[in-house]
């Protein structure tokens, strides 16, 4: 089900700009791995690499590999389209498609796929996808309503149902919580250590209680200076980053040293 | 894990020992300054009292009529407390002791300023704003009621029951207000606007939309800005150039197809013309002047489709792609439902521009006051390009002129009903759009 994740040397651009520099990274499959770091350090950059979410963008291209199970997600022969089936995502602003009420949002990926399931079988699926997210009880009265109706947490775990409804290999979280209150922020936390049962999570943060209570392994970006390419700076077990990183600008960092 | 509660500790020691002692601190610095700065303080604070207790009386009646939803019982007491306790402190501060009223002063300040935060919600500023968005918006009706007036007044000899029109004004098929008697009628008209525009809206609109995509978020940017502009210059190009196009170029380079059209979708009426025994028979239709009324929507059409699909949140579009879209399916799953509402208003005004387009179908359209469903078969008229061409002649006639303005109401009516029809539409999903 889960899939594990090799990044082997990857140079991430935007056009000439080299963003993300020799990033290599094992993530094993049913692990939390967060990512840490300054702003601007290429972690949300590299994140969205892992499911070639990265080159939507114009100019954004990478050099390197990504192998998602030994295939190599850049390799030739490969559909970005199916990768990004495989690998899901969340972002840092909650996204339900405004024009669509929360039931065809949590089926918006079976719709966009042309999938011709019918009523009950989708009806099953919304059901287990929201209560996958923990949201189902609070919405399921209001299934034809607007998701963007949602508070802003309910709005995240909208997002989290679409996401996994799916059912992907791999879930990433380009900092998930970062626009809400701690009510809902541990509402995701709860989820997230649930997701991990069934999923491979990568999770973008810039809250370092965050990484510390929801992740197995913690990995450090950093960047020399502005202008300079964003580098995976220490990748290990989140307790050892937490209590005796081997990097100095990684203790620097997380003990709020840091500039 | 000793270093990985140091945020939180961090934290722990700004909200707890930090800000604990420093609170004291604060305080006493204020007390100082104020004590520094007593005789400032109190004077300026004395000047409004004074103010306050002189017009408590004056103002607290005109302000407890003119506040909305105060009542004078609640504003007087509550004022009353408030400035002795002001009192009280500036007494207190001040080494003056308590100051009396100083009538100079206080109407140096201007108008009933009191304390600190009290004055007038409202500034000049805003009511001049106000007054002018309100005057705006209240002009635009004033100038519609004028016009819908003005037609009903000018058009009532032509529209009057028992007139002297021996011909149905609504079912005659006829435009002769100065024969004697009289016959015209709405008929041929109507039937030639609204077919006209609707081919107008049904070639035009989907072309539009297409441009407007491929301009929004598939051509480069550079491609995309030049195109932008052409068809913005499409926009200036002036009516009456349409129309000389339509009829010395579209119609003679459109005969051959109008007759293939006939010999092959003659069977779905619209496209039949069985009175056609060769290919110059073909030419000036309401097909072909639709064609050149859609030519005509498109600038304005692709041009409000294109600010619309820019609109389109990055994060909507993220959370297509995301889920495994491809460009099309990120376009029909996030751009075209959000920029539904704008895609309809921008129909709404090319079938605007389409409805009351005059110059352009007068030169296209051979006049003739018969309602044909064969779209290939040269005739049909609309209400503009009969105005126009008709005009000439309107005045020799007493019910000439009235009928023409008759002809203007329908087409007033016709525009106000398909907007409100467009309003109903896009308020129907208003939950859904964002």
């Amino acid at each position: 089900m889960a899939k594990r994740i090799d990044v082997d040397d990857l140079n991430v651009y935007y056009g000439d700009f080299l963003a993300v520099e020799g990033a290599s990274i094992k993530i094993a499959p049913l692990t939390v791995t967060a990512f840490i770091g300054p702003s601007g350090c290429g972690k949300s950059t590299f994140l969205r690499t892992l499911n070639r979410m990265h080159e939507v963008i114009p100019g954004g291209r990478v050099t390197g590999k990504v192998m998602l199970d030994g295939e190599d997600l850049y390799g030739p022969g490969i559909d970005p389209v199916n990768v990004r089936r495989t690998v899901g995502m969340v972002f840092q602003k909650a996204n339900p498609f405004p024009t669509m009420s929360i039931y065809d949002n949590v089926i918006a990926g079976y719709k966009i796929a042309g999938s011709r399931k019918g009523k009950k079988e989708l009806d099953d699926i919304v059901e287990r996808s929201l209560r996958g997210a923990n949201l189902w009880e609070e919405v399921k009265n209001r299934l034809g309503k607007p998701g963007a109706g949602l508070s802003g947490g309910q709005q995240q775990r909208l997002c989290i149902a679409r996401a996994i409804a799916v059912e992907p290999e791999v879930l990433l979280m380009d900092e998930p919580c970062s626009a809400l209150d701690p009510i809902s922020t541990l509402a995701i936390e709860d989820l997230i250590s649930e997701l991990k049962t069934r999923y491979t999570i990568v999770i973008v943060t810039h809250n370092m209680q965050q990484a510390a209570r929801v992740s197995d392994r913690t990995a450090f970006f950093n960047l020399a200076g502005v202008g300079q390419p964003g580098k995976l700076i220490e990748y290990d077990e989140t307790s050892k980053i937490f209590s005796n990183p081997s990097q100095k600008a990684t203790e620097d960092y997380i003990s709020g040293r840091f500039g | 894990m000793t270093s990985a509660s140091a945020p939180g500790d961090r934290d722990n020691n700004d909200g707890g020992d930090g800000t604990a002692p420093h609170r004291p601190d604060t305080g006493d610095q204020l007390h100082k300054a104020a004590s520094e700065h007593a005789t400032d303080a109190t004077d300026a604070m004395a000047s409004r009292l004074a103010a306050n207790a002189r017009s408590d009386g004056a103002h607290s009646a005109p302000d407890a009529g003119a506040a909305d939803t105060r009542t004078p019982d609640s504003t007087a007491p509550r004022a009353v407390p408030d400035d002795e306790e002001i009192f009280a402190e500036a007494a207190a501060g001040g080494p003056m002791g308590p100051v009396p009223p100083q009538p100079k002063r206080s109407s140096g300040a201007s108008g009933p300023s009191e304390s600190e935060i009290s004055g007038s919600a409202v500034r000049l500023g805003d009511r001049i704003f106000k007054g002018l968005a309100a005057g705006a918006g209240g002009l635009l009706l004033v100038v519609m009621a004028a016009i819908a007036v003005f037609l009903i007044w000018k058009a009532w000899p032509a529209i009057k029951p028992g007139g002297e029109n021996v011909g149905n004004l609504f079912t005659t098929q006829a435009w002769r207000p100065q024969s004697d008697p009289p016959m015209f009628g709405i008929a041929a008209l109507l039937f030639g606007t609204v077919v006209s525009s609707v081919i107008a809206m049904l070639v035009g609109v989907p072309i539009a939309i297409g441009i407007a995509l491929f301009i929004s978020h598939y051509a480069p940017r550079r491609v995309a800005t030049v195109l932008g502009a052409i068809v913005d210059l499409l926009a200036a190009v002036p009516s009456l150039v349409f129309g000389m196009w339509g009829l010395y170029f579209l119609v003679p380079k459109t005969q051959g197809f109008q007759s293939w059209l006939n010999q092959y979708f003659g069977w779905t009426y619209l496209f039949g013309y069985p009175d056609a025994t060769q290919a110059s028979d073909f030419g000036q239709s309401l097909l072909i002047a639709g064609i050149v009324l859609a030519v005509m929507i498109l600038p304005v059409v692709s041009a409000v489709c294109r600010e619309v699909f820019l609109q389109t949140p990055r994060e909507t579009i993220d959370a297509a792609w995301a889920l495994g879209a491809t460009k099309w399916e990120t376009i029909r799953t996030a751009v075209l439902p959000f920029g539904r509402a704008g895609m309809i208003s921008a129909a709404m005004l090319g079938l605007g521009r389409a409805l009351g387009e005059t110059i352009a179908v007068a030169l296209v359209l051979s006049s003739g006051f018969a309602i044909s469903w064969h779209l290939l078969e040269p005739g049909g008229d609309t209400f503009a390009s009969t105005i126009a061409l008709k005009f000439g002649e309107a005045s020799s006639s007493p019910l000439g002129i009235p009928a023409l303005i008759a002809a203007g109401l329908f087409l007033f009516v016709i525009t106000l009903i398909v907007n409100s029809i467009a309003r109903a539409v896009i308020a129907k999903k208003k939950d859904f759009v964002a």
